[in-house]
């Protein structure tokens, strides 16, 4: 044995030992078909439950990220097409908050039923309008839409159980505005609890990403939902400013950045709207040298490059203990060479497009600063496709706290590297963020996680894990990554008015 | 024969079960067409070890595996086997059938399949596969003094096989199944990468669960860590419980997102398997005729 090391040790002198990939046996493009659904060519507004062409005849197109091609053309709502919807939302109120929970609960399961029915074509559809990868709209985004309508339906018909000894009333009229990284899962997000609590709703899908909302409207109207409890205005930002501004609603619930955030919660101050926000995030993992490193890296790859790291609770700043740094660095750069990106029909890609021109044009200018600032830069070597957006995953080491890329949120799949020495150190580091949406804690020792639990600012900590989702968890953040909880009883929490309770709700 | 190590020496890093059941399972999910079917099929083929362990087995029986596994479909272009394998005393038979052919003869040893005999006797067993001509030898670790955390004995044992293998390539089966914990096997992997074996087999065969997913998956990074440490390179069998070609496919993908190109071959991976190579023959006639042809018209050896 031990001569057989001296030989193998010769052999090897001057050279490390490396390893190849993907030369003996490379996969064949394994496409997702596309021939079992069609995409109109043009998609109007749905309006109390039918569809309405604008009132002035402005159309946007949506392209496919991957491609650049176009998809359709979407109606450019106008201040008018939002009174409509508003006004048919209110009309929809009153019979639909009536409505005994059980009905509700039977419109709800049936919409997660067809859903499901649905699944296939709602999966290519969202890969195709918004670039992430078949794997994932398959396994992740429409699963778990549907979930988010079963779990709901399931409480619609027990609020009294959910609140003991108060009343849940609906509040009204909710206006929903959601981003383009989950387009049909933040559509279910909100709409599966507004609905189920007895509310109505107008949805305002972001302008890249459009199509699997107005998809899922077909839904509605084949579960015989009644018209107007759910209205869908398309458009861009100035549509949804007006919706959030509207004075027909009584709440208005927001995902998206905190800038726009903001400026909605300067919109609805004063005016006795409800308001909930889920905003941006620069999470932290905080790898421990006891961590199972290799289950580690996974889930750090997991939590940045997981939909091209346009994720609000992304794990972007990953905090190593110096100890493991150079290890756990050389783990993940060989790692980050595995990761297959290009075309998002291919059943075998990890990672898509980005999502849109601009999106690529931040993040580009975000890379460059780190890069100015003194960062290293590592990038996976994989080819990128020519035609379309895209964006090498990468990971910055060398990263000091006072860096852009350490503060600011660059929603893309860019991971930077930072150390800690000991757990007060990484909690301060941890913590040292505007954001607070999510943590992940990587560590084999019970007590350190609930050490750590207690101390991260942050509305979701995962432990030895990261990414995962689930209809009856809330979600929702810290600081400026918003507040208000989505998912849960929490989430349906902010969708009812309690009566017969101390806090005015 | 090296001394034994102390047990801190068989330290290895927490596995958290969980991920790595995540990360294996994401790994099945790859869909594997065409092109890229047929050569993995083919592979599966080349790196099978043909194996019939039963009280039953007579010289008549291991005649005619040897056959299969020269031309598992005759009249097909279709690659011969790696190994047949057989217990110690049908050896001779094996090699004599095999003579001229590239497949190799692989012996079980070491009172397979529970061990639970004499050290002594237990090299003599593997002295007499060797003689009888086994190119590869499938000891069985001590589980009972693994699980008594006995770390040194079963390392010790490992290396006086590995010495009584002369050039005989030696897989070291761990019996996962019985190993129960994801730590454990991490560990007893380490011990047998530190020991000089060749390979690290997941089972006999004889214990259920068999070869899973996420065991291999945690084989593969052990040699992988090994690999990259010392630069010498270990192989790994999966051997039990793997009865369709799109399992095959499976492990394949896990070798070659896991450690890569050096291990795609039968020199460093290989399936333990008896009824495996009929399905996979079955895949294959599906690729070239696009139809499903029925299990009889397979040999059934």
């Amino acid at each position: 044995m031990e001569k057989q090391d001296e030989k193998t040790k010769a052999k090897t002198q001057g050279a490390r030992p490396e390893l190849k990939f993907g030369g003996v046996w490379p996969y064949e493009p394994a496409l997702e078909s596309t021939d079992h659904f069609t995409i109109a060519a043009r998609h109007e507004l749905f309006v109390g439950g039918e569809w309405k062409q604008p009132k002035a005849a402005g159309y946007f197109e949506t392209i496919d990220p991957a491609t650049e091609q176009v998809l359709s053309e979407v109606a450019m709502a106008t201040g008018k097409d939002v009174d409509a919807a508003v006004a048919q939302a209110q009309k929809a109120f009153p019979a639909w908050s009536r409505l005994p929970g059980e009905d509700r609960s039977r419109y709800l399961f049936r919409i997660a039923r067809i859903l499901l029915e649905r699944a296939r074509e709602f999966a290519c559809l969202e890969t195709l309008d918004n670039g992430k990868p078949i794997a994932e709209t398959r396994d992740v985004d429409i699963p778990l839409a549907a979930q988010h309508f079963f779990y709901h339906a399931g409480w619609a018909d027990k609020l009294d159980l959910l609140f003991p000894g108060q009343q849940a009333e609906p509040l009204g009229v909710i206006g929903q505005i959601i981003p383009w990284n989950f387009p049909l899962l933040m559509a279910a997000w909100k709409i599966a609890p507004a609905l189920a609590a007895g509310n109505t709703v107008v949805l305002k899908p972001a302008e890249t990403s459009p199509l699997t909302a107005l998809r899922l409207c077909e839904v509605f109207q084949q579960a015989g939902l009644p018209p107007g409890v759910v209205n869908v205005i398309t458009g861009d930002g100035a549509v949804g400013a007006l919706l959030a501004k509207h004075r027909g609603l009584q709440k208005v619930a927001f995902t998206g950045s905190t800038e726009v955030g903001k400026e909605i919660q300067r919109a609805v101050a004063g005016r006795g709207v409800e308001l909930t926000l889920e905003l941006g995030g620069k999470a932290a993992h905080l790898v421990f040298e006891d961590a199972a490193l290799d289950q580690a890296v996974e889930g750090v790859v997991r939590g940045i490059f997981f939909n091209q790291g346009h994720v609000c609770c992304a794990g972007s700043r990953l905090l190593v203990q110096e100890s493991v740094h150079d290890l756990f660095v050389q783990k993940m750069r060989a790692r980050m060479e595995r990761i297959r990106v290009g075309n998002p029909m291919d059943k075998n890609t990890d990672m898509g497009a980005i999502h849109s021109k601009v999106q690529l044009a931040r993040i580009e200018q975000l890379v460059a600063a780190g890069v100015a600032e003194g960062a290293l830069l590592h990038q996976s070597g994989c080819t990128l496709p020519q035609k379309g957006f895209w964006f090498l995953p990468s990971m910055f080491t060398n990263v000091a706290m006072s860096h852009r890329i350490a503060r600011e949120e660059i929603f893309g799949p860019v991971l930077s590297v930072l150390t800690f020495r000991t757990p007060e150190e990484a909690v301060e580091k941890a913590n040292n963020t505007s954001y607070g949406l999510s943590a992940g804690v990587w560590t084999d020792k019970g007590s350190r996680i609930l050490w750590l639990a207690e101390r991260l600012k942050a509305g979701v900590v995962w432990n030895n894990t990261f990414n995962r989702f689930d209809a009856g968890s809330p979600f929702g953040g810290f600081k400026e990554s918003g507040f208000g909880r989505e998912g849960g009883r929490q989430g349906l929490r902010a969708y009812v008015r309690l009566r017969g309770s101390l806090s005015p709700g | 024969m090296p001394p034994s190590l102390t047990p801190v020496e068989f330290r290895v890093p927490p596995v958290d079960a969980v991920a790595l059941e995540t990360r294996a399972a994401e790994l099945a999910r790859r869909s594997i067409k065409k092109r890229a079917k047929v050569q993995g099929l083919r592979l599966c083929i080349a790196m099978m070890d043909l194996t019939t362990l039963e009280g039953m087995d007579s010289p008549g029986k291991v005649r005619q595996l040897c056959e299969k596994a020269k031309h598992p479909l005759p009249g097909h272009d279709v690659p011969p086997c790696a190994a047949i394998c057989v217990y110690p005393d049908l050896v001779e038979v094996a090699v004599h059938a095999l003579a001229g052919s590239t497949v190799q003869v692989a012996s079980v040893a070491t009172g397979f399949p529970s061990g639970r005999t004499d050290r002594a006797l237990k090299l003599r067993e593997v002295q007499l596969a060797v003689e009888a001509g086994a190119s590869e030898i499938d000891m069985v670790i001590d589980r009972g003094a693994f699980l008594a955390g006995r770390y040194g004995q079963v390392y010790d044992e490992i290396c006086a096989v590995k010495e009584a293998c002369g050039s005989a390539r030696l897989k070291v089966i761990l019996e996962t199944g019985e190993l129960k914990t994801y730590d454990n096997v991490r560990r007893a992997c380490r011990i047998a990468l530190l020991a000089g074996g060749d390979f690290l087999k997941t089972s006999t065969g004889k214990v259920t669960p068999a070869s899973t997913l996420p065991v291999v998956l945690l084989m593969l990074e052990a040699v992988r860590d090994h690999y990259l440490e010392t630069g010498r390179q270990v192989g790994v069998k999966a051997a039990g419980g793997i009865r369709t070609g799109k399992d095959a496919l499976r492990y394949l993908v896990l070798v070659a997102e896991t450690v890569g190109d050096l291990w795609l071959s039968p020199q460093w991976f290989r399936f333990g398997a008896s009824s495996l190579l009929n399905d996979v023959l079955m895949q294959l006639e599906k690729e070239r005729t696009g139809r499903y042809q029925r299990p009889a018209d397979f040999p059934s050896d």
